[in-house]
């Protein structure tokens, strides 16, 4: 029988020379510069719509449809996972990142069926943030009547 | 044209504080977006949600925060119209056009398209 002839110490030396580093640094930067970029094109958009004559909030809605078709578009071709590897939260926070985690559990739970699988992982994401969020907006609409 | 560097500026620092909540911690993206939706939420019940959007534009209203601002913006809105029905009248009132879009595309991608390998 062969005997370990390693510590833990050893051994947690091994895991680590092999362990990728990450730079906490250099991950800050690129999901700075990511998720701007994507606020910039939003903006450029945004603009775009206002160029051509819908009112403010009109604009700001066809942006968000828009960015979230992109979004959507970029997950269903496999680019959107690839740029998440480099950016980050410069591509999750972005509303653009709430579409990929919308659509991704959808096409993978598609094998499951269009009711089970694509119907019910369409929520999974969308569920919580709706949840929280409205409970939240709940809690400060309750408040402002209390205030009022 | 200083709306185009806002936006970039607060909307990167925005994500950037995402990565540094997901680096120093062992939450899950999940997480954060829900996290910052309800920080949206807050923002918007203190009156400062909207002065940033005059200051930065797209730097917060693509970010996912935006959410939490125009559900609760509707709640606000339809508070002061009706009172306590508005509580439950307002929250999508803004917001749907952002959640049905979201789920209505999504769905048709993810019929159209097949899983990556």
């Amino acid at each position: 029988m062969a005997q370990i002839d390693k510590s833990i110490q050893d051994y947690k030396k091994m895991v680590n020379k092999h362990h990728p580093q990450e730079s906490k640094l250099k991950n800050f930067f690129l999901a700075y510069l990511f998720g701007g970029s994507i606020c910039l094109v939003g903006q450029i958009i945004n603009n775009l719509f206002v160029f051509f004559n819908f009112n403010p909030t009109q604009a700001g809605t066809l942006t968000t449809i828009v960015l979230i078709l992109i979004g959507g578009l970029l997950t269903g071709l496999g680019i959107y996972d690839e740029l998440a590897q480099i950016a980050g939260a410069g591509t999750i926070v972005p509303i653009t990142g709430f579409a990929n985690a919308v659509v991704s559990p959808a096409l993978e739970y598609k094998q499951e069926g269009y009711i089970l699988g694509t119907g019910t992982q369409v929520y999974s994401i969308v569920g919580p943030v709706l949840t929280y969020g409205m409970l939240t907006a709940m809690l400060v609409g309750i408040l402002k009547l209390l205030i009022i | 044209m200083i709306i185009y560097l806002l936006s970039f500026l607060v909307g990167g620092l925005i994500c950037a504080s995402g990565q540094l909540f997901l680096d120093f911690s062992n939450y899950t993206p999940a997480h954060l977006l829900v996290l910052l939706v309800v920080i949206g939420c807050c923002l918007t019940g203190l009156g400062i949600y909207s002065q940033l959007i005059d200051i930065a534009g797209a730097g917060v209203t693509v970010p996912v925060m935006n959410f939490g601002f125009i559900l609760t913006k509707g709640v606000l809105m339809e508070v002061e119209q009706s009172g306590v029905l508005g509580l439950f009248t307002g929250a999508l009132e803004i917001a749907s056009a952002g959640v049905s879009a979201a789920i209505i595309i999504s769905f048709l991608i993810a019929v159209i398209f097949n899983p990556q390998e």
